[in-house]
């Protein structure tokens, strides 16, 4: 297995008004694969994503993109090369066409319609939405909807915020096959935040575990099957049952 | 009217007193600093500005611009004290719309240059722009805190902080200039407005008085407008830093309001 990291955490702090978030990150997301990343909610996994997105800084410690200081990059080339579909899948007023056009409007372009309606049929989204308006849509078809829009820059590296945590069972299987067909496809390096243990489990090939601020464990996803740090082991008994 | 006369109008003041400790409103101690207040401020401002005319002198009305929009400047900052820099941010924008429309009006010889129009229409723009930043810094803080899910949003996809930011300015801008473009669509119809009943009053030819109010009423369509703008351009760069980080999150569920 390679393990070239897309991106890489050197005892990375960040607090936010006195709160202390994130305490010694360190760790990777290897390139090209699937990470996924579980843990209580309040652990942190949203602002690591952040952090990545250079939505936010650390206030102590380095992380590198794909092997580059993150500070070295203009903040919109990084906002780029690293998508992210944030967990609340905010969607601007608008229908569904001008949403999955924002990023090119950002840029001053237009998506060509015929580009909109291929990236619903990737995320499975049926073409005849295309002019729904956002606030129509269920929390599933936003979801997706959101994935659709965070492609429109072809980013090298995706990052997921719980995207399936408003589907149902078979709407939750597209999201893990479109996972895992995006990475096939584009090589996207994909990291997933999720709480179903079972997903980060078989979809992941690596896996974060974390805990009110740190990394308690990282490695092979299988790792989730017989965890050593007792924290995790309780975590882990608690979610599969 | 005479001194003796004024004493006696504070029969219109009684009478919400009286109504307020009968009714238990609570409300005697406000009505009676307001009403103390208001004698001390106007005859204060009455026997400077006739100070200022007969003196004819042009450092008075320089003097009493300069008193207006400080006055005004430390009202409106409170209003805006969590924007950095609000302070002086206010002041380029009250001496900027006072600087465009006396120039436009001394310019082209809309009005004389003198204290007497000088000062009162000073008085009036500085006056409505104040009241207009302070009610764009009300709406653009509450859109900011309201909307900061699509501000992020926009900054993840690689956009610019103005970009980030554009709808809740421009909705910011609008609402507050929306009432004053509104009150003047029925102004006349149901109520003169104050400053040109006070002029019949006092005497004017009425055509006259309606002719001075529209003057006054476009240099307010200006100065709303221009306020805002100028309000809003100035302060949106505070909410960002250089790294194009929104620096003013609000967690989910403590947003005031
Ligand atoms: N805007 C904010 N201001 C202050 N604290 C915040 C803010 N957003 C998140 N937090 C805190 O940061 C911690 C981590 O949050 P988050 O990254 O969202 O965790 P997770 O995604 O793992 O649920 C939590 O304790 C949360 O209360
Ligand atoms: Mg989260």
């Amino acid at each position: 297995m390679s393990t070239q990291a897309a991106i890489r955490f050197e005892n990375v702090f960040y607090s936010m008004r006195g709160d202390t978030i994130l305490k010694n990150i360190t760790g990777m997301f290897p390139e090209g694969q699937i990470t996924t990343i579980v843990g209580p909610s309040g652990a942190g996994k949203s602002t690591l994503f952040k952090l990545c997105n250079g939505l936010q800084s650390p206030d102590a410690g380095e992380i590198m993109i794909s092997d580059k200081p993150i500070v070295d990059y203009e903040p919109i080339e990084l906002r780029r090369h690293v998508g992210i579909a944030l967990q609340q899948a905010t969607m601007i007023r608008g229908d569904v066409m001008e949403n999955l056009n924002l990023p090119q409007q950002l840029q001053g372009k237009q998506i060509t319609e015929q580009r909109a309606k291929e990236l619903l049929e990737v995320v499975g989204l049926k073409q005849d939405i295309l002019h729904r308006d956002s606030k129509d849509l269920s929390g599933g078809q936003r979801q997706k909807l959101s994935i659709a829009r965070t492609l429109v820059n072809y980013p090298k590296i995706l990052l997921l915020d719980e995207i399936t945590s408003s589907l149902d069972r078979v709407s939750q299987q597209d999201i893990e096959h479109l996972i895992q067909k995006i990475n096939k496809k584009y090589g996207t390096t994909m990291v997933w935040i999720t709480h179903n243990l079972e997903q980060a489990l078989t979809i992941g090939n690596y896996t974060w575990v974390m805990m009110e601020g740190e990394v308690v464990e990282t490695g092979e996803s299988s790792l989730l099957k017989d965890p050593k740090d007792k924290r995790v082991k309780q975590f882990v008994k608690g979610e599969f049952e | 009217m005479s001194y003796l006369t004024l004493s006696i109008a504070l029969i219109f003041v009684i009478i919400p007193l009286v109504l307020s400790k009968t009714l238990r409103l609570g409300l005697e101690k406000d009505t009676i600093i307001a009403a103390i207040r208001s004698i001390i401020q106007l005859l204060a401002v009455g026997y400077l500005l006739q100070y200022v005319f007969d003196a004819e002198h042009m450092v008075y009305i320089w003097l009493m611009i300069v008193l207006m929009i400080g006055a005004a400047t430390q009202n409106a900052r409170r209003k805006g004290s969590t924007i950095p820099g609000i302070t002086w941010k206010l002041i380029v924008t009250f001496v900027f719309i006072e600087v465009l429309t006396q120039s436009i009006l001394l310019g082209l010889s809309i009005t004389p240059a003198t204290a007497q129009y000088i000062i009162p229409i000073s008085g009036m723009i500085i006056g409505n722009s104040m009241v207009l930043s302070i009610l764009f810094l009300n709406r653009f803080t509450s859109e900011v805190e309201d909307h900061q899910d699509e501000t992020e949003l926009i900054l993840t996809l690689g956009g610019t902080p103005k970009q980030a930011i554009h709808d809740q300015l421009i909705r910011a801008i609008k609402a507050s200039t929306i009432p004053t473009i509104e009150s003047q669509k029925t102004i006349g119809l149901v109520q003169l407005p104050g400053m040109m009943s006070g002029q019949i009053i006092a005497g004017a030819d009425p055509v006259r008085a309606v002719q001075f109010q529209l003057l006054i009423l476009f240099l307010l369509l200006t100065t709303a407008v221009v306020t805002s703008i100028m309000v809003g351009y100035l302060s949106y760069p505070t909410l960002f830093n250089e790294r194009m980080q929104f620096v003013r999150w609000k967690r989910r569920g403590e947003r005031s309001q």
